[in-house]
């Protein structure tokens, strides 16, 4: 089991607030690793130093990219992580272009590859083959992640205007028009409904089992992380406290107590979190 | 329906009375030193006397103004709600896209036949020319505001770096309209990546600030630097446009023959107003075509979702810096082709001619027309030159009248004239399911 990115001893803080302590985590291609903790465990900041938003105050983030080498993730801007290194992302408070529609989304998701065929736009004001050639294949990828999640028949729709579980659905088919090698979704089963969450599920060992995605997922719904990960790792006050197999991870003290609580020091302790399932 | 009459905020009569007084009250406290306090000259000194009676009128004008809006406001806001409801479940009638297809090709008709029916009516064909400009000037600026979401508040600037620069290139250098045009719409496009640089972090209100301030500083360094543009003077005899050589005037230069003389036809100064005319068209219909390609192409589409959310764009790998730059590269671009236009159609130009105040409307235009949308810059072009043109009769009331359209459209409709967006790129199949498939999805 080869290794597709290596984070060692990241730390960020802002300011006063340590909110990643010195965490170092093995990311395996190929596979689904997710990542829990309780509310303001640093999750949600660890995506954003993973994909540029963020510059980690310490560590490194190696990336193994299967073509293009060893990449540092930390080293690059935002743009650049999605587009030179294949690491895309999702939102925890959905990002679509609401006005958009849903095809739009995921033709603009294709914009690097679009951009280099409209040769500085003149190959695409006059509509020469190279460039028609590029948005046929644009349509055609669109179209079958279309059909793959369902969506075909909302492709002409605003993407603003869709019901919340089916925009969550549009976000993970944007960012796989990206053609991620690491795709790194933040909560997508946050607000959908046990049905759509099974789909989910589905969705997920289909990316890694059959198109070969690794997948990193953060997520507080127990019945998607515990049923699809290969490997979990237990995030609190941005230190890791546990990792390890699902079965294993459930069953460890130390996580027991992140999440619920000891009984004798309940005050400080946020146990607001919550194990969902 | 009943339902949803009910469950509307009924707005009871005392409310829309109390509404109403409130605006009575404010107009009352400021209209008594406005108003209500005049000065008269009695003998070689001051003295002030009161107008109650005159303020009276105008706090009551003010009172049953404000009750007559509201009312509007409400009646259309239930009707649009009814419509709405009425509207679920059916299928579309006309789509709108047909409608403003439509609307263009008869406007496009209109145009090109105006100055043939009017051909001996300056007025009509210089009012025209002015139209198209702001237009253009529209169509422009929609790339920034309406399609990049970029708030600018000093797209003045580009016009008149474009006016501008074929003046002095012109006057100074001897260029033809035609060889200026291209360095002239170059020069404005490196203006706009020279403010667009520095402000690539900035957005909203901030943004608007930096480009109201740019656009002051370009005018003011026209006013003061007397070397370079003749200051206040402003520079004048600038060449006008010709055609492939021929030029609009009684008698050509040495060498040189006149449009009337090589037809054959008596000279009259119709003809150069109306080449003004065809001009401004072609380079408006031109800036139409190219504008509306690049909306279909990935920059426009970048343009758009830069507009919808920067974040977004970043996680999807796009180069939010150069996508900004394009956009404020391309709409200087064609302010300045526009401003080059401006110049050579007057002959004349000092930077009076580029205030705030242009930039305010150029913007009013687009916001009023629907931002990103290309029909309603017409539409609101249109509106904003010939209202004031119209209010001539009304004298010193002409801006009051302006102000009234303008709060009146934005009542009646609050994101534009036209605000319909039409998708770049629609999958193949036919929309007629798409109904069903919204209804299922909800379920």
């Amino acid at each position: 089991m080869s290794t597709l990115l290596s984070v060692c001893e990241l730390t960020m803080r802002f300011g006063g607030l340590t909110a990643i302590d010195q965490l170092s985590l093995e990311v395996p291609a190929g596979k689904i690793t997710g990542i829990i903790g309780p509310n303001g465990a640093g999750k949600t900041t660890l995506f954003n130093c993973l994909t540029g938003f963020y510059k980690p105050t310490t560590g490194t983030l190696r990336l193994n990219h299967p073509t293009r080498g060893e990449l540092r993730l930390e080293s690059l801007s935002s743009h650049r992580v999605a587009r030179d290194a294949q690491v895309v992302r999702t939102f925890q408070n959905i990002r679509l272009f609401p006005k958009m529609t849903v095809l739009e989304n995921l033709i603009v998701a294709q914009h690097n590859v679009l951009q280099r065929a409209s040769k500085f736009s003149i190959a695409g004001i006059f509509a020469l083959p190279v460039y028609r050639k590029a948005e046929g294949e644009a349509m055609a990828r669109a179209e079958t992640w279309l059909r793959r999640l369902k969506l075909e028949r909302l492709a002409d729709h605003a993407a603003g205007d869709l019901p919340y579980g089916i925009q969550r659905r549009i976000e993970i088919a944007r960012a796989l028009c990206v053609n991620p090698v690491l795709l790194c979704l933040d909560e997508p089963a946050a607000g959908l409904n046990p049905r759509e969450s099974a789909e989910l599920n589905e969705l997920l060992l289909y990316l890694c089992g059959e198109m070969g995605i690794a997948i990193l997922l953060i997520e507080h719904d127990m019945s998607v992380v515990m049923n699809v990960s290969d490997h979990i790792c237990v995030i609190n006050y941005g230190r890791k406290i546990a990792e390890g197999s699902p079965e294993k991870v459930q069953n460890d003290p130390q996580v027991i107590k992140a999440y619920l609580g000891e009984d004798d020091e309940d005050d400080a302790d946020d146990a607001s979190g919550g194990i969902a399932a | 329906m009943s339902a949803v009459v009910f469950a509307r905020h009924q707005i009871t009569p005392a409310e829309r009375l109390r509404d109403a007084g409130w605006v009575a009250f404010v107009a009352l406290i400021l209209g008594i030193p406005l108003i209500g306090l005049t000065t008269v000259d009695a003998g070689g000194s001051l003295e002030v006397s009161t107008r109650f009676g005159l303020l009276a009128a105008c706090v009551v004008a003010a009172f049953g103004g404000r009750l007559g809006l509201r009312w509007m406001i409400d009646t259309m806001g239930a009707r649009k709600l009814e419509r709405q409801r009425a509207d679920t479940g059916k299928s579309v009638g006309i789509s709108p896209v047909k409608v403003v297809n439509v609307i263009g090709w008869i406007a496009l008709g209109a145009s090109i036949a105006l100055p043939i029916m009017y051909s001996d009516n300056r007025y009509v064909v210089d009012t025209a020319t002015t139209v198209l400009i702001y237009v253009m000037l529209g169509w422009g600026l929609n790339v920034v505001v309406g399609l990049a979401g970029l708030l600018d508040l000093g797209y003045v600037a580009f016009y008149a770096v474009g006016a501008y620069s074929y003046a002095l290139l012109s006057t100074q250098y001897g260029w033809g309209f035609w060889e200026a045009l291209p360095v002239s719409g170059g020069l404005a496009a490196t203006f706009g990546i020279l403010l667009g640089y520095p402000i690539l972090r900035l957005r909203g209100d901030y943004l608007a600030i930096v480009t109201l301030g740019f656009g002051e500083i370009i005018r003011i360094i026209l006013v003061n630097w007397t070397e370079f543009s003749n200051g206040p003077n402003g520079i004048s005899s600038i060449p006008r446009p010709t055609l492939f050589g021929l030029e609009f005037s009684r008698s050509a230069a040495e060498g040189e023959q006149t449009f009337s003389t090589f037809f054959g036809i008596d000279y009259s100064p119709m003809h150069r107003l109306i080449f003004l005319y065809y001009l401004i068209l072609v380079l408006a219909l031109l800036t139409h075509a190219f504008v509306s390609r690049l909306r279909k192409l990935p920059i426009g589409r970048a343009w758009e979702a830069l507009r919808e959310d920067e974040i977004a764009c970043q996680a999807m790998g796009m180069n939010t810096t150069n996508i900004k730059l394009s956009a404020f590269a391309i709409g200087a671009m064609l302010g300045g082709f526009a401003g080059m236009f401006f110049a050579a159609r007057q002959g004349f130009i000092s930077p009076e001619s580029f205030t705030f105040t242009e930039s305010a409307i150029i913007l009013a235009i687009v916001v009023l027309g629907g931002m990103g949308s290309q029909m309603g810059v017409v539409l609101a072009a249109t509106l904003l030159v010939l209202i004031p043109e119209f209010g001539r009769n009304f004298s010193e009331y002409r801006m009051l009248l302006f102000g009234a359209a303008m709060v009146l459209i934005m009542v009646w409709k609050p994101s534009g004239l036209l605000s319909h967006r039409e998708p770049t790129l629609r999958l193949s199949r036919g929309g007629a399911r798409n109904q069903d498939a919204l209804e299922e999805a909800a379920q």
